[in-house]
């Protein structure tokens, strides 16, 4: 556990020093919901319908970005290797990694998320609180393959390309789910929300599980 | 059988990367106090080797025992024992000396962290420019910072791999100082170069790895290094 903590530590450092990652999601996250804002705004689309669909295009890409992000530090130097070297299982690492991920794209989101509130003339009440819950929980499956996936493309030649051409269509469930239930909770139906936050909790731990036991294997050279 | 005398022992260490073969079956032992002097051509297979000593990469087929410790099958235990140091350092450069050397402390949980901190940035002669960024280093002092970490966490076998590259007169010096060091104290080093001065410099044996295969084993002093030299790695490299 002080091996984890050491490296959540040291990714949180790194952060506040160069604000690579939290920035970039940031400027995109908010970016995408600005362009969406003025390109459906005189189309008479009723945006609530919209909203979702746009907040998590804003999340997922901005979530791709932070994730190229977080790991070209680990490649600068070949720093990834250092690590590789540590007397801590694989595993361990992959978890570091993953809540380091998870902490700085759950930051982002929770910056992007009042931007979206005002562009598109929403309270902020309880629902906001429950969008914040469904992310929780959509980030952790999103960063668990996510975290693997920038792993395997570190080792390919357009490594940045690559990243979103694997984890887009691995996490579609998982951004069909969210979208679904943020929907429901904006248009206050939340009868059936049940559904896609099992969704999302049942690939969040897949993907955590599935990825914790295949990293070995990912990472060797 | 693991011989725990042994810093490292391979048996028949095979490595492939799809049809090319860079590990041909290596079998060699290296005893503890030992200074080895691994000599080969680019791409012969001394970097593998060293790779997968380090468990950073998987042979294969055979066996490795790092003090008689089985390398894939206790890969936490052996990384406690190995320093690894090639031509990357492994530095954040987001981060200054110390902070550097403090996580690693932490990944290795080293106790009495701080006296060791400040005692190898003395040795390492980075006191001064111990809080600064590494990214304003130049390539020496990056890796003088490099060997503070290798030697971090007292390894047993210290691994390096091309370490002189890109080296200044002063950088080499140091290194050489705490290699010797690190002998005198029992350690086992075992080094890759393609400069057989700097290699036989202090190595008490000396090995030439070619396509994969140990062409040759010898104490350090022997001729036969030399002549092996010059016909596997200077005149090989013209053939």
């Amino acid at each position: 556990m002080k091996a984890l903590r050491a490296i959540i530590f040291k990714d949180i450092v790194v952060e506040m020093r160069n604000k690579e990652s939290v920035s970039s999601m940031l400027m995109f996250g908010l970016l995408s919901i600005v362009i969406f804002n003025f390109a459906f705004q005189s189309s008479g689309v009723d945006r609530s319908f919209l909203g979702p669909g746009i907040l998590w295009v804003a999340f997922t890409f901005a979530g791709i970005i932070g994730l190229n992000r977080s790991l070209s530090m680990e490649l600068d130097n070949d720093c990834m290797q250092g690590l590789l070297l540590a007397p801590l299982s694989r595993g361990d690492l992959y978890l570091a990694k993953v809540a380091s991920n998870y902490a700085f794209m759950m930051i982002a989101e929770l910056f992007v998320l009042p931007a979206f509130v005002l562009f598109y003339n929403l309270r902020f009440d309880a629902k906001i609180a429950e969008i914040v819950g469904v992310a929780a929980v959509a980030t952790l499956g999103f960063v668990a393959i996510g975290t693997i996936l920038s792993m395997i493309s570190a080792n390919t030649r357009m490594k940045e390309v690559m990243l979103p051409i694997m984890q887009i269509p691995i996490t579609v469930p998982v951004i069909i789910a969210s979208v679904e239930a943020t929907g429901m909770i904006l248009r206050g139906e939340t009868d059936g929300i049940t559904f896609p936050l099992a969704v999302l909790g049942t690939f969040s731990i897949v993907y955590l599980t599935a990825s914790y036991m295949v990293i070995e294997y990912v990472v060797e050279e | 059988m693991p011989n725990t005398d042994l810093a490292l022992q391979s048996e028949d260490i095979r490595k492939t990367f799809g049809s090319f073969t860079a590990l041909a079956g290596v079998t060699m032992s290296v005893k503890r106090g030992e200074f080895v002097a691994f000599f080969g051509r680019n791409g012969a297979g001394k970097t593998t080797f060293l790779k997968i000593a380090a468990t950073l990469m998987r042979a294969t087929g055979g066996k490795l025992f790092i003090e008689g410790v089985r390398s894939d099958e206790n890969p936490e235990q052996v990384r406690r024992r190995i320093g690894f140091l090639s031509h990357n350092t492994y530095l954040y450069r987001d981060l200054s000396p110390v902070e550097n050397l403090r996580f690693f402390a932490r990944l290795y949980q080293i106790p009495e962290a701080e006296d060791r901190i400040s005692a190898l940035l003395d040795r390492v002669g980075l006191r001064r420019r111990a809080k600064d960024p590494v990214r304003g280093f130049s390539r020496g002092l990056q890796q003088r910072l490099g060997i503070a970490r290798v030697m971090l966490h007292e390894p047993a076998l210290i691994l390096l791999d091309e370490p002189y590259t890109g080296l200044d007169a002063n950088a080499v010096q140091t290194l050489n100082e705490i290699l010797d060091e690190a002998v005198s104290a029992g350690r086992t080093v075992i080094l890759t170069t393609h400069d057989i001065e700097q290699g036989l410099r202090a190595a008490t044996q000396a090995a030439i790895i070619e396509k994969g295969r140990l062409v040759l084993v010898a104490r350090a002093g022997d001729p036969a290094v030399r002549n092996a030299y010059v016909e596997y790695i200077r005149e090989g490299a013209n053939r």
